[in-house]
């Protein structure tokens, strides 16, 4: 998945590397803004969260298995700028540590997997959240559509970029058409999954869920009794 | 994650590139892999230098080669997709062994490959003799904005404990019975993500509470990259909450 050296030539990678930067530079100030003091701990949480996910298997059949890239759960569990920096400081990790994805290309994987699939996940979900009923029984399902429109998205991204600076000659629409279609696919996956993790959270701790806030707010108390029960 | 246990990819060691400043390393890894990017692919010569000085540097870190070498298996999938190039790719094509592949994709095979393989090469070397506390002083030598090497630094910290937690998760649903074979088993298996993310998230604010009653105002103190003091604020939180693995 992650870009590795070599494969967008050197003008591009240094250009995704100044977005990267902006990018993540914002992000450190709206999550500042937003957690205060509470920012290195809850990111760098978060962060390990996001990493151990991804080490999560899911059998798919015949042997193979697929794990969470887990860009718009972080948005929704935490929200788009803490998501930013958790998933950018993972993306870190695996270049420098474990050597997953090219330092060059360091730039280039922040912005396809943390901006793009990121931000386009957290639009999708908050866009729906507005038209839609606020109910909490909805967040799941509206990660979900994030999720799914998360994964093309930065493949299309990819695409674009792989126009701009690609080093092999692909004939642009064969590798948009595969690149789409394979990561719709990827896509329907990351859905289910980002519904069903989403949706186990906010069973139990619908407070923790950065994106069902709004449908929290309006929610109205209920009492119940006994009384009222057997009515 | 306690001072001595590095992360997974260190090879311990005390050569030249093992004491080498941590900023120098990630610098020049940088730089060079800049320069190898930048360097056109029929330059054939100036790859097999790239990859002399490589080994060099893996030879003057005394890390066995075969230590690197297993663990180059993170680029195998682009290596696939490097192998199908000549194949997906447009223009003159050659005839090699009885198969019609492109000139271009030849060359742009092994383009990536040249590229690609020096790149996760070099990477490992740094993983292998940097000590991820010595990543993140050099992180912030380079001028790496202070609280993204926070982040990072908790995230390395807390890497081992998260993940520890995860296997004793799995460890409890293994000796229940369960294990995952196919799409049906996906709930279970994403309702342990969501666990383990109330236990990550909780975990944050207690290591936040913690810091706050050391007295910690929003920055760890200039100079605070110093083993000691930066190991010394937040893991002091982590033994009140690892024991969570009898109700998993």
């Amino acid at each position: 998945m992650h870009v590795p050296d070599g494969f967008l030539d050197a003008p591009t990678s240094v250009a995704t590397g100044v977005v990267a930067a902006a990018g993540v530079g914002l992000a450190l100030r709206k999550a500042r803004a937003e957690l205060d003091d509470r920012t290195a701990p809850m990111a760098g949480l978060v962060a390990t969260f996001v990493f151990a996910t991804q080490m999560l298997n899911f059998p798919v059949g015949l042997g193979t298995s697929g794990h969470l890239l887990g860009g718009a759960l972080a948005a929704v569990l935490v929200g788009p700028w803490t998501g930013i920096l958790s998933v950018s400081v993972v993306l870190l990790v695996q270049a420098l540590l474990l050597a997953d994805g090219g330092i060059t290309a360091l730039g280039t994987n922040i912005t396809l997997m943390s901006l793009v699939g990121l931000v386009v996940g957290w639009l999708v979900f908050r866009g729906l959240q507005r038209v839609l009923p606020k109910r909490v029984g909805l967040v799941p399902v509206l990660a979900a559509a994030g999720a799914f429109v998360s994964v093309p998205a930065a493949a299309l991204a990819f695409t674009g970029l792989y126009a701009v600076g690609g080093t092999a000659p692909i004939p642009l629409d064969t590798l948009a058409a595969a690149m789409l279609g394979w990561h719709t696919l990827i896509g329907v996956g990351e859905a289910v999954i980002t519904g069903l993790v989403v949706g186990s959270v906010v069973a139990v701790r619908p407070d923790l869920v950065y994106g069902a806030r709004p449908a929290l707010a309006v929610r109205t108390l209920e009492i119940r009794s006994d009384a009222g029960a057997s009515a | 994650m306690g001072a001595g246990h590095g992360h997974k990819l260190h090879y311990h060691g005390h050569s030249v590139v093992h004491r080498a400043p941590a900023h120098l390393k990630v610098a020049s890894l940088l730089v060079f892999m800049l320069v190898v990017v930048a360097t056109s692919r029929t330059w054939f010569p100036v790859f097999g230098v790239y990859l002399a000085l490589l080994v060099a540097v893996i030879a003057a870190s005394k890390v066995p080669p075969l230590y690197i070498v297993k663990r180059m298996v993170v680029e195998v999938p682009f290596v696939v997709f490097a192998l199908l190039m000549p194949f997906v790719a447009t223009g003159p094509r050659v005839d090699v062994l009885g198969l019609s592949l492109a000139e271009d994709g030849l060359l742009a095979a092994w383009g990536l490959l040249a590229k690609g393989t020096l790149g996760v090469v070099a990477s490992l070397t740094l993983a292998a003799t940097t000590e991820p506390r010595d990543l993140l002083a050099g992180l912030e030598r380079l001028r790496v904005p202070h609280q993204l090497v926070q982040i990072l630094g908790f995230m390395i910290r807390y890497l081992d404990v998260v993940t520890e937690e995860m296997r004793r998760m799995r460890v409890a649903r293994e000796s229940r019975g369960f294990s995952a074979r196919s799409v049906r088993h996906w709930p279970v298996v994403a309702r342990s993500a969501g666990a383990l993310f109330i236990r990550s998230y909780e975990r944050g604010e207690r290591v936040h509470l913690a810091m706050l009653s050391r007295g910690y105002t929003g920055s760890l103190t200039p100079g605070a990259t110093t083993p000691g003091a930066t190991n010394a604020t937040p893991t002091t939180a982590a033994p009140s909450s690892t024991t969570p693995g009898n109700h998993a």
